[in-house]
C-alpha cells in the first residue's frame, strides 16, 4: 500500500492496533468511533466471539476530507491478540504504514506484552519491514487501576520501549490518551511525506 | 513624497501559502535579478491579502541583496500628487528625470489610474523609459490589468507583458500559521485549538482575521485563565461569521464542523492538516519553486513537472539537484557556443535539460564547424627574416611584442615601401605567436578580411563573423591602407579593435605609409593606429641586402660566387622585391646563354651592355614564388595583383612611395 498517491491526490495511512489479548486494541477504536462525526467514519467492521474477544480483526476507515488537496484517509486496524491467530495478525500487518502497541498495563501481564512485542517484530522481520524505520508507538493501557496491580509508565519504558519510541499511558475504556496516541502515531507517519518517501 | 519602506514588511514576517506561493516567488526571482526575470511585475488581490507587504518585501529583498539600488516605493495616489505638484511649480521634466534614476520603482494602488488619462499618459512614458534601460517595475492593484476601467489599452498591453500573478485568499491551513505566526509577534500563547477556532471561520481577509486575533489577546488579557476554545468560540461566533460575507474558503466546510464539535477527533484532524500541510506541500514546494525560479530563467521544466505526478517521487531533492547541474552544464555549453557561433547558442536545446545529450551533441557539431580564421602563412618565419639597420627597430619590436603579445606594443604597425618586407614581417610574427599555447592567430590580406565581412553579410552571419574574430588572441591585417572607402569594415574593425585591446589581444597592421598619411580611413581608426608603435621598415640596407642575396642565389641555382654576391649587394636597390628581381635577370640571362653567372655577367645585364633576349621576353604575370612582375618591370604581390584596387592614389604609392 502506498501512504501518498501523488497522481489521484490520495493520502491512505494504515494503522495497525497490536498487542496481547485483551490489552484494549478494540477498545480504542470504538472510543475512535464514538468521536468520530457520523460523516467521516465507515462502518466498523469487527469480527468477535461472543466472549468479546477479536477472532479476526476490527476496521475502521476515517475519511478525514481533503487536506492540501489530498484526499485523506486513515484506516485503523486492530487484531486478535490471542497468540494461535497470528496468520490472522500477519495478514492485518501487511502494508501497515503505523503500529501502535497497546499495553496491558497490569503487571502479571507484562510476559504477555513482551512476548506480544516480539510477535510483531518477528512478523515485520518476516514481510522484510524494517522495524526500526516503521513509525510505532506505545500505548501503556489499563493505568486507571489500581496502582498495586499495574506498572507505572516508567516501568513499562523500561520493560518494553527500548527503541525509545513514543510512549502514552492510557485508559482506552474512558478515552484517556486513545487520541493522544492516535495523534502521536499519525504525526510519525505523515511526517514521512516529507522526504517524498511511500511507506 | 515617496514612502519608506515598512520595516516590518519583509519576506521574513510573510506567510507563504498555496495562494500566494506563486507571488512570492515571483517576487523573489525579481528582487534577486531587477530588471531581469519579470518585468514589469503586476500583482493583484483583494483587499487585505498582502500586495503592499509584498511588494515592500521585494524592496527590502532587493536591497538587502544589493545596498546601493535605488528603490522607490509609491502609492499611486503619491504619485500622481507628486507629478501634478510638480507640474505647477513647473518642474515637470525635474520629476521626470528625477524617475529615471530609479532601479527598482514599486507602484501600490493602480487601479486608482481609472478616469486619469494625464496620469495613464505619465506612466505609460515613465514605464516605458525605465523598461527600456532595464530598470524593475512592480506594481499591484487589486484587479488584473484588464478589468481596470477606463485604462489606455497600451498600459494594459505594458502591464500585461510581465508576468500577472494573483494573490488568492489563504486557506485553512495559512490562516492559522499567519495566526501562530501573530500571536507569537505579540508574545502570547493560547491554548491549543483556539487559533484554529479563528481560522476555521470564514474570514479569508487577513486583516480581518488579525482584528480577530486582537479580539482573542484582549479578551485572554483580562481574564485570568487561558481563552479556552469554546470560549473563542463564543466570543467570535456571530460576529466573524458575519464579517465573512461568502467569500470562498477552502476548507470552510470540513474545518467549522470540526471546530463545532470542538472535540478530540477535531483536534486530531487540525493535528493531520497541519502535519500533512507541512510534510506534503514541504517538498511539492520546493519542486515548485525550482520550477518557478528555472521557468522563469527560460528553462524548460519538464522534468521536475513530471516529479509532481510521479507516484513515488523517491528522491525530490537529488532530482533538483540533478536538475541544477544540468542547468549549469547547459550554461557552460552555451557559452562556449557563444564564443564561436551567437546564432547557434540561441537554440532551444540549450534551455531544455531534459535534453542535454542533444545539447552536447550541438555543441560538439558547432566546435567541429568553427572554421578558424585565416592563419598566416607557414612559410615565413622570423629567423628567415633578413634584418640590419634598416629595420632592425621593427624585428626588436616584434620579438618582444612575441614575448608579450597585447601587453606592449599594441597595435603594432609596420610601415614600408613596397617590397621592404612588411608581409613577411607579419607572417612570421603571426607564426610565433600561433606557437603559443591555445592561440589563435588571424592574419590576412585587408581585401581577404573585407571579402569575408561581405560574405558573412550576404549571408546575415554577422553574428558568426563578429564572434570568429572576437575570439582569436591575435590580429594581423596586411596592407590596412585598403581599407580607405570600405565604410563598413572600418566599422566593425573599429568595434573589434576596440574588443581586441580591452582583452589585450594583439593587433599588428602593415601599411605602406604612416597611418597618419592613410587616405579614406576614419580618423578614429587612424588615431588608434597611432595609439601603438608605428615603426618603419626602411629600403634594405647593405647588411639585409647581404643577408638577402645569400639566400637568392642558391634558390635560382647560380652557383655562390662572392664577387657576383658583392656586386649584387652594393646595387642600390629599394626594395627585397628589386633586389629579387636583379638575381632573376642575372639567372635568366645565365640561363639562356648557358654560362654560369658571375660579377661580369651581372653587370652586362644589370648596367645595359646587353639587351634581354627576344626569346626570353615575358608577358605581365609570369610568376615567379608569390611574386608577379609586371611587363614595366615593377613588381607587385600576387595578391594585389589580384585585388581590384580601390584608390588610384595607393597605386602611387606603391609605385612611387
Amino acid at each position: 500500500m502506498s501512504l501518498v498517491n501523488f497522481t489521484t491526490r490520495e493520502i491512505t495511512c494504515k494503522i495497525v492496533y497490536y498487542g496481547p489479548g485483551r490489552s484494549g486494541k478494540t477498545t480504542n477504536l470504538h472510543y475512535i468511533y464514538g468521536r468520530v462525526p457520523q460523516e467521516r467514519r465507515g462502518r466498523m467492521v469487527s469480527l468477535a466471539t461472543q466472549t468479546d474477544r477479536t477472532l479476526f480483526f476490527d476496521f475502521l476507515p476515517l475519511d478525514l476530507g481533503q487536506i492540501s488537496g489530498f484526499t485523506t484517509r486513515f484506516q485503523l486496524y486492530t487484531v486478535p491478540g490471542q497468540v494461535y491467530y497470528n496468520s490472522t495478525r500477519k495478514l492485518v500487518l501487511q502494508g501497515a504504514d503505523g503500529v501502535v502497541f497497546v499495553a496491558d498495563s497490569q503487571a502479571r501481564q507484562l510476559d504477555e506484552n513482551i512476548e506480544s512485542l516480539q510477535n510483531l517484530q518477528e512478523n515485520l522481520l518476516g514481510q522484510g519491514v524494517d522495524v526500526r524505520a516503521l513509525p510505532t508507538i506505545l500505548q501503556y493501557n489499563k493505568q486507571d487501576l489500581p496502582r498495586e496491580l499495574i506498572l507505572a509508565p516508567a516501568d513499562l519504558d523500561d520493560a518494553l520501549n527500548f527503541r525509545s519510541v513514543p510512549s502514552h499511558p492510557g485508559d482506552a475504556l474512558h478515552g484517556v490518551g486513545v487520541f493522544e496516541t492516535l495523534r502521536g502515531i499519525s504525526e510519525l507517519v505523515l511526517r514521512r511525506l516529507a522526504a517524498g518517501t511511500p511507506a | 513624497m515617496t514612502t519608506e519602506l515598512n520595516p516590518r514588511f519583509t519576506y521574513d514576517n510573510f506567510v507563504v501559502g498555496q495562494a500566494n506561493r506563486l507571488a512570492v516567488t515571483a517576487g523573489r526571482t525579481v528582487a534577486e535579478n531587477p530588471g531581469s526575470a519579470y518585468n514589469p511585475l503586476f500583482l493583484y488581490a483583494a483587499s487585505g491579502l498582502g500586495k503592499t507587504h509584498l511588494l515592500m518585501a521585494i524592496g527590502h529583498g532587493a536591497k538587502q541583496l544589493n545596498p546601493k539600488l535605488n528603490v522607490e516605493y509609491m502609492t499611486l495616489d503619491e504619485f500622481v500628487e507628486a507629478f501634478n505638484a510638480a507640474v505647477a511649480q513647473g518642474q515637470g521634466d525635474a520629476f521626470r528625470r528625477r524617475f529615471q534614476g530609479v532601479d527598482i520603482l514599486l507602484l501600490d494602488d493602480v487601479q486608482f489610474l481609472t478616469n486619469r488619462k494625464e496620469m495613464q499618459a505619465e506612466l505609460l512614458r515613465l514605464t516605458g523609459a525605465l523598461q527600456t534601460v532595464g530598470h524593475q517595475i512592480v506594481l499591484t492593484s487589486d484587479r488584473p490589468p484588464a478589468e481596470i476601467a477606463d485604462l489606455d489599452e497600451r498600459l494594459i498591453g505594458r502591464f500585461s507583458g510581465g508576468l500577472v500573478v494573483d494573490i488568492g485568499p489563504p486557506d485553512y491551513e495559512t490562516r492559522v500559521a499567519i495566526l501562530r505566526r501573530k500571536t507569537e509577534e505579540r508574545g502570547t500563547t493560547f491554548q491549543a485549538g483556539v487559533l484554529e477556532v479563528l481560522a476555521s471561520l470564514n474570514i479569508s481577509n487577513v486583516r480581518e482575521l488579525l482584528g480577530g486575533l486582537n479580539k482573542l489577546v484582549a479578551y485572554q488579557a483580562v481574564n485570568e485563565s487561558p481563552l479556552a476554545p469554546e470560549e473563542a468560540r463564543q466570543l467570535l461566533g456571530v460576529q466573524a461569521v458575519g464579517s465573512g460575507g461568502g467569500v470562498g474558503v477552502v476548507d470552510s466546510g470540513r474545518a467549522t464542523a470540526a471546530s463545532q464539535r470542538g472535540d478530540e477527533f477535531a483536534q486530531f484532524l487540525s493535528d493531520v492538516t497541519t502535519t500533512v500541510a507541512k510534510s506534503v506541500e514541504a517538498w511539492r514546494a520546493r519542486v515548485a519553486e525550482a520550477i518557478m525560479r528555472w521557468e522563469g530563467e527560460g528553462y524548460r521544466t519538464r522534468r521536475l513537472e513530471a516529479l509532481l505526478e510521479e507516484e513515488t517521487p523517491a528522491a525530490v531533492d537529488p532530482a533538483i539537484a540533478a536538475f541544477v547541474a544540468d542547468v549549469e552544464k547547459l550554461r557552460e555549453l552555451e557559452a562556449e557556443v557563444a564564443a564561436i557561433d551567437p546564432q547557434a547558442a540561441g537554440d532551444a536545446l540549450f534551455r531544455d535539460p531534459g535534453r542535454l545529450t542533444e545539447a552536447e551533441a550541438l555543441a560538439e557539431r558547432v566546435r567541429e564547424g568553427a572554421t578558424p580564421p585565416p592563419a598566416p602563412s607557414p612559410a615565413f618565419s622570423l629567423d628567415g627574416f633578413a634584418s640590419g639597420p634598416s629595420n632592425e627597430v621593427a624585428v626588436s619590436a616584434a620579438r618582444a611584442l612575441i614575448k608579450a603579445p597585447g601587453k606592449k606594443y599594441n597595435p603594432l604597425v609596420i610601415v614600408g615601401k613596397s617590397g621592404v618586407g612588411k608581409t613577411h614581417l607579419l607572417h612570421a610574427i603571426g607564426n610565433a605567436l600561433g606557437k603559443r599555447a591555445k592561440s589563435v592567430v588571424a592574419c590576412l590580406s585587408t581585401p581577404a578580411f573585407v571579402d569575408e565581412l561581405i560574405s558573412a553579410l550576404e549571408a546575415d552571419r554577422m553574428t558568426w563573423w563578429r564572434a570568429r574574430y572576437r575570439r582569436v588572441t591575435a590580429l594581423l591585417l596586411d596592407d590596412i591602407h585598403l581599407l580607405a572607402g570600405k565604410d563598413r569594415t572600418q566599422e566593425e574593425l573599429f568595434n573589434l579593435f576596440n574588443h581586441l585591446v580591452d582583452a589585450e589581444r594583439q593587433l599588428v597592421f602593415t601599411s605602406p605609409v604612416v597611418p597618419q598619411a592613410l587616405q579614406g580611413i576614419e580618423s578614429r581608426i587612424i588615431t588608434r593606429l597611432e595609439g601603438g608603435l608605428v615603426s618603419e621598415l626602411a629600403e634594405p640596407d647593405r647588411d639585409v641586402r647581404g643577408t638577402v642575396l645569400a639566400k637568392l642565389i642558391p634558390a635560382h641555382r647560380l652557383e655562390p660566387d662572392t664577387a657576383l654576391l658583392d656586386y649584387l649587394a652594393d646595387r642600390p636597390v629599394d626594395s627585397v622585391r628589386a633586389l629579387t628581381g636583379l638575381v632573376q635577370r642575372v639567372a635568366e640571362a645565365a640561363e639562356s646563354r648557358g654560362v654560369p653567372a658571375n660579377a661580369g655577367l651581372a653587370r652586362e645585364v644589370l648596367e645595359g651592355r646587353i639587351s634581354r633576349s627576344s626569346g626570353q621576353r615575358r608577358t605581365a604575370g609570369l610568376r615567379t614564388s608569390g611574386i608577379v612582375v609586371s611587363v614595366a618591370g615593377g613588381l607587385r604581390s600576387r595578391e594585389k595583383v589580384l585585388w581590384e584596387w580601390p584608390d588610384p592614389n595607393d597605386r602611387v604609392i606603391e609605385e612611387w612611395g
